[in-house]
């Protein structure tokens, strides 16, 4: 295995892929976001539930590749407790990391994507899951897909 | 066939490394690689006769137009086609079936029905739901059989759909996702006795082993070059010829018109009727030396060498734990597409590409059959006349590896 591929398959995404954490759907939700990549098929699903702007509880759903389900898995992770507008802060580090392949110590769990930039076709699976609780926020009916969306 | 060892040098594509290693070029299905022949006359093209076809009266454009009117001859003879006029050059398979679809949909009504069947590549299925949507016909589709569409198309529900409602019956030669090869000589034939239009996708089965248009008998055959040799950019639509000259054409503009006036016109016969606008001459030209190089190479020998590989491949990789081949478990076109329980596709296909493997994991532009099968992807190894055991064993050792890195086995 080379360098860039245990760069890309960190330990930490294996481990998410192999036991997602906060799988399945949330009773309780009160905003659902679907998101998918008409590319290759993966699919997202996000359920939240806010308390006053914040997420009290979130889990997700889907299919798709490592990159994709142990990213979303992660997301769930991170974003608890968070309201929209640092969600989406937390979006665009993990943005600039998987894009770029710099990632600031003080995030240290997202960096295990810092992999994903040398194979720019996985970038949208980093950010499927991420783009799918965007618009759960957002209260976006339309499902999330990467083909609307920046990256 | 020429020994594999000396159809390989003739392509330049296939001698690098990926990744430190020799590439092995499993992604055939979705286009070929091109034999030195074929570049050559492109670039000889660009180099000497470049100009526009038609209506030229200088010494290149009459070296042009000559060069594509016998290219066309040249893909007429390759396909058995009663007429050179039969064959009309478009961008692929996908825009010869829309031409045929838009065409087709024109003399459509309500009560009308279009029959297509559940394997068919988004290019073969798209089209025809425009096509009734915009007529009011009905879309109805021959559904496959078995978990693993092992069974092929249903022929007890084709028996029942096809009925003198059908005006069109779209179907596949060759699936792109299962292997599935149809009978298409007899499913042609079945058609034609309910005064169905038939409309063949030969996107997978031209180039890859002997095709004869009159003997299996479509009335539109739609095909690429680049799954047979030939350049990007360039397709055929074969049709009977009254079929032609009645179809109505997609676009309009030069080279197709009999007579424009300000405010009509009136459209030439076929081919040029369809052919609107300058059209791809290198890319012809291209087509027609894929023709020469696989009709050397002899197709009954490249569909026997396809055979035996996809056989190899299919066997060693029914042995790895926990994976699901779809199609076919005799006869099949030259891939085969499987699924493991645990890794996805993306996850396989980039893996093996570290290995020097190139294959294809995704829906294969087939996802309403694969939602079916209950599956969001697959990983697809497709073969060709230049590949080897040798590559077969070097895919399946790599897939062990991926099996074991994700601990799937």
């Amino acid at each position: 295995m080379s360098g860039d591929l245990t760069e890309l398959y960190q330990q930490v995404i294996l481990d998410h892929n192999k036991r997602p954490r906060n799988r399945g759907r949330l009773p309780t939700a009160t905003r659902v976001a679907h998101g998918d990549n008409p590319t290759c098929g993966d699919q997202c699903s996000v359920y939240v539930r806010l308390d006053g702007d914040r997420i009290a509880e979130i889990s997700f759903d889907g299919a798709g590749c490592a990159i994709s389900q142990a990213s979303a898995s992660l997301m769930t992770t991170q974003v608890k407790g968070k309201s929209a507008a640092e969600v989406k802060g937390l979006y665009d580090a993990f943005h600039h990391i998987v894009t770029t392949g710099e990632a600031p110590a003080e995030i240290s769990d997202l960096a295990a994507f810092a992999g994903v930039h040398t194979f720019p076709a996985r970038i949208k699976c980093a950010t499927l899951g991420w783009h799918a609780v965007l618009n759960a926020l957002s209260g976006d009916a339309v499902p999330a897909t990467t083909e609307t969306r920046a990256d | 066939m020429p020994s594999v060892p000396d159809l390989r040098r003739d392509f330049p594509a296939l001698h690098q490394q990926v990744n430190g290693r020799p590439l092995a070029y499993l992604d055939n299905a979705a286009t070929t690689q091109k034999p030195r022949a074929v570049i050559d006359a492109i670039v000889g093209f660009y180099e000497r006769d470049n100009s526009n076809v038609h209506r030229g009266l200088h010494a290149l454009s009459m070296r042009a137009t000559r060069a594509y009117e016998g290219a066309r001859e040249r893909v007429a003879r390759f396909l058995g086609a009663a007429d050179p006029a039969e064959v009309v050059f478009t961008r692929g398979t996908t825009e010869s079936i829309n031409l045929v679809a838009r065409g087709l949909g024109a003399a459509l009504q309500p009560g009308d029905v279009i029959l297509a069947t559940e394997m068919e590549h988004h290019s073969n299925l798209l089209p025809w739901q425009q096509a009734a949507r915009r007529s009011g016909a009905e879309l109805r589709l021959v559904p496959v059989t078995g978990a693993d569409a092992e069974g092929g198309l249903d022929r007890a529900a084709l028996d029942a759909l096809l009925t003198p409602a059908v005006k069109v019956f779209a179907f596949t030669h060759g699936s792109n996702t299962l292997g599935t090869v149809n009978p298409a000589a007899e499913l042609c034939a079945r058609a034609r006795a309910v005064g169905a239009v038939t409309v063949l996708d030969a996107a997978q089965t031209v180039g890859h082993g002997a095709f004869d248009v009159r003997e299996l008998g479509a009335d539109f055959t739609a095909f690429s070059g680049h799954k047979m040799c030939g350049p990007t950019g360039i397709g055929v639509l074969h049709g009977r010829r009254e079929l032609l000259d009645r179809l109505e054409p997609d676009e309009t503009g030069g080279g197709m018109v009999a007579q424009a006036g300000f405010t009509e016109s009136r459209w030439k016969p076929a081919p040029e009727r369809h052919e609107a606008g300058t059209p791809h001459v290198a890319g012809a030209i291209g087509l027609a030396a894929a023709c020469d190089y696989l009709e050397a190479a002899g197709l009954e020998a490249i569909a026997a060498h396809d055979a035996a590989l996809t056989r190899l491949a299919y066997d060693r990789l029914a042995e790895l734990p926990g994976i699901r081949l779809l199609g076919p478990r005799g006869p099949r076109g030259g891939l085969v597409s499987f699924a493991f329980a645990d890794v996805h596709a993306h996850d396989v296909v980039t893996l093996a590409d570290e290995d020097g493997i190139a294959l294809r994991g995704g829906h294969h532009c087939n996802q309403p059959l694969m939602r079916k099968l209950g599956l969001a992807s697959t990983t697809r190894a497709s073969f060709y006349l230049y590949n080897t055991e040798e590559e077969v064993e070097r895919m399946v050792a790599s897939l062990r590896r991926v099996l074991k890195f994700f601990g799937a086995a």
